[in-house]
């Protein structure tokens, strides 16, 4: 085993399940998800709230604090499988070996700690660095990420940073002790798209510069475009089409997919152009659909989606992995399509570009 | 523009709203005030629906709040309908504030938690509706149908049992519960010589939305920028829609006026906008969308920090100077003015991108 360490994948997950259990019942968040991931490769995971994807994220890093929560299944960093480790063991490994950057940069940093004890924890716990050099390290890093005047940012709290700022400062937190994988779990939803634009190329160059895997979180199909090398689509918590993000948005073969980049406003379509948004909201995962989770608000469903859910199988490409039983542009989507519009399915009235509207019967979309 | 002028505003009888010189400025304390908005101009025909865009802290959304008098702006004209909003009571605001409604950017928060879905949008109606209740409640019914919410299940749920998604419907329903209503004419009537009546129904009412899809999931807005577009359509809104997204603006604008640090920049329609952008400003808002396509390249060279500068100091001359690529001696000295570059294409730049005479 040791042998083949430095080739293997740096994340190898298979099968990773994680259940939530609440008064109402148990909540399947993440529904048996495989994938793996090489050293300094990007993955791009995109789906709506309360796909998974967070969760999926947070389950590898064990975060997911309390005593009703349960994973199973397998996630092997470096070889080793990270969901038996102890709390203790999990430590040595946080910062140091995997690091994670959040949503929300506000609630993310301490807010009555000082930048300079938030940049230099991590240095002076994993590096056995002292005062000065810890201090002189942070000065660097928040150079790094862009920092203006980072020996005055220091001495800051987080509530006398902008957002933008705040969010250069967990990136630095997270770099501190050089990371070989980092999540990056919404890292620009709530920033401006201008910031967003400078914050994804501050992550994009430190990932390329130090060799370091990311997995790139976000509900926004434009943020993985060109910012990764592959791209796990996720709905109901578990795969529905994954590819390298190229061949991904050459050839998107899963309704989901095709559905969600439909949603974009894109700048290249004229003023006014009707959305085709997607009609309906995820299902509830304390009762999940029997067949295909995407079922009840897909364009293309027939009876066999309903009843039997798809397995995730190779497509043409070995590279292209699909759970779809009616793949976008197949035949049998084309007819499922035309039977389900004649028939006024709401998802496919929707997408249909003649949709009318009136104010007494409201289409939801 | 990060400028000043007034070149863009139109003439005519439809304009339903024309903001001149507005200037909002809140103390901080110690003898300082942040400039929110420091001398803007703007207008709104009747059916139209205005886009503004800038990046957060550039003073939109307290441009849009001003039109409502929330707070009343420190100098400056709203008018709306021919009367200056200004030199109105605060009663008289009030009455007015029927024909002028907001939505949020936050859904969630902006909805009474401890209120049902029904008490929430029959609010309005209560006020200024019919006092007859099942009336009220038609109303609240057929307005919770239109924004594809199931009345039946709604009513009687609170905020917290639905998705951001469903919030921001509810919040909207509130809104057109008010400018729809016909209830509150009949009140109104007495004390307001000048009544919409004869305008027609929801001809001649506001709806500012306040980034009502930034804090939502990408096929959410889909879906809420599809039913704002429907319902100006049914019910003859006119809309301002702020946000930061250019993307978004596009998509549902009429017009756009792109802001910066409390002034405008650029005002064109929103395909002249996107194809011909003059501002450097629009031009880096431009670039910063996130295309869906992994062949179109992306400028990796901003990284760098590029924030607003502080309101309450901006710069001398041109506000955007200190961000700008193409800055000379002569935009920290002289304010530059909002002037035509094209048809209904204006901008207040001394150096403007597209190489029209100006």
């Amino acid at each position: 085993m040791p042998d083949n360490v430095a080739n293997s994948p740096l994340l190898e997950v298979d099968d990773l399940r994680t259940t939530f259990t609440i008064p109402t019942g148990d909540v399947k968040a993440v529904r048996g998800v495989s994938f793996t991931l090489d050293r300094g490769r990007t993955l791009g995971i995109v789906g709506e709230s309360g796909s998974g994807k967070t969760v999926l994220a947070r389950s590898i890093m064990r975060l997911n604090l309390g005593t009703n929560v349960t994973t199973t299944g397998t996630a092997a960093f470096d070889g080793n499988d990270v969901l038996t480790r102890s709390p203790s063991e999990m430590r040595q490994l946080w910062g140091s070996e995997m690091a994670m950057v959040f949503q929300d940069p506000m609630t993310s940093l301490n807010p009555l700690v000082r930048v300079q004890r938030q940049v230099t924890e991590h240095l002076c716990r994993h590096l056995n660095l002292n005062r000065s050099e810890a201090r002189q390290a942070a000065v660097d890093l928040l150079r790094e990420v862009r920092i203006p005047d980072p020996d005055t940012r220091l001495r800051s709290f987080p509530h006398e940073l902008s957002g933008g700022m705040r969010q250069r400062v967990c990136i630095a937190v997270a770099l501190a002790c050089e990371p070989s994988l980092l999540f990056a779990d919404e890292p620009t939803t709530a920033l401006d798209v201008t910031v967003q634009h400078q914050i994804l190329n501050l992550l994009s160059r430190e990932q390329a510069d130090r060799e370091m895997a990311m997995v790139l979180v976000t509900h926004d199909l434009g943020v993985v475009a060109g910012r990764t090398d592959d791209t796990m689509v996720m709905y109901a918590g578990t795969v529905a089409e994954y590819a390298p993000t190229v061949s991904l948005f050459a050839d998107m073969r899963h309704p989901y997919s095709e559905a969600l980049m439909r949603s974009i406003p894109l700048t290249s379509f004229p003023s006014h152009t009707r959305l085709a948004a997607i009609t309906g909201r995820p299902p509830d995962l304390i009762d999940p659909p029997t067949g295909c989770a995407f079922s009840p608000r897909c364009p293309y469903v027939q009876d066999h989606c309903v009843n039997e859910a798809p397995p995730l199988v190779e497509i043409d490409d070995p590279a292209h992995r699909l759970a779809c039983w009616t793949p976008v542009g197949s035949p049998e989507a084309l007819t499922a399509f035309e039977k389900n519009l004649a028939a006024g399915l709401p998802q496919a009235v929707a997408v249909d570009v003649s949709t009318t509207w009136s104010p007494t019967g409201g289409v939801d979309g | 523009m990060a400028g000043t002028g007034k070149a863009h505003l139109r003439p005519g009888d439809d304009v339903l709203v024309t903001v001149e010189d507005l200037v909002v400025e809140f103390p901080v304390g110690r003898g300082r005030t942040v400039k929110a908005v420091s001398g803007i101009s703007f207008d709104i025909r009747s059916g139209e629906t205005l886009g503004l865009v800038g990046e957060s802290g550039c003073g939109k959304s307290t441009s849009g709040r001003a039109i409502i008098q929330l707070p009343r702006p420190t100098s400056g004209s709203v008018t709306f309908r021919g009367v200056d909003l200004a030199d109105l009571s605060d009663e008289e605001i009030r009455q007015r504030r029927t024909h002028i409604q907001m939505i949020f950017q936050d859904p969630i928060s902006s909805l009474n938690p401890r209120r049902t879905v029904g008490d929430i949008v029959a609010e309005p109606l209560r006020v200024w509706g019919p006092s007859d209740a099942s009336e009220q409640e038609a109303i609240v019914d057929r307005m919770l149908d239109s924004v594809g919410v199931d009345p039946d299940t709604a009513r009687d749920k609170r905020p917290h049992e639905f998705s951001g998604g469903q919030c921001q419907r509810i919040s909207i329903a509130r809104s057109l519960v008010m400018l729809t209503n016909r209830g509150n004419l009949h009140r109104s009537r007495r004390r307001s010589r000048s009544s919409s009546r004869s305008r027609g129904r929801g001809r001649g009412r506001l709806l500012i939305c306040d980034e009502p899809v930034s804090s939502l999931d990408v096929s959410v807005q889909a879906q809420i920028l599809n039913l704002l577009e429907d319902l100006k359509a049914g019910y003859g809104l006119t809309m301002m829609f702020i946000a930061h997204d250019l993307a978004v603006v596009k998509n549902i604008s009429d017009r756009v006026a792109v802001m910066y640090l409390g002034k405008l920049c650029e005002v064109a329609d929103p395909d002249t906008l996107y194809a011909e952008a003059a501002h450097p400003y629009t031009d880096l808002l431009l670039g910063s969308v996130p295309e869906p396509d992994p062949t179109v390249e992306i400028d990796e060279g901003l990284i760098e920090d590029g924030e607003l500068p502080s309101p309450s100091n901006p710069p001398s001359g041109c506000r955007f100077r200190t961000r700008c690529e193409r800055v000379t001696d002569l935009c920290s000295s002289e304010e530059p003015q909002m002037r035509a570059v094209g048809d209904d294409h204006f901008v207040a730049c001394h150096h403007p991108l597209a190489a029209v005479a100006g």
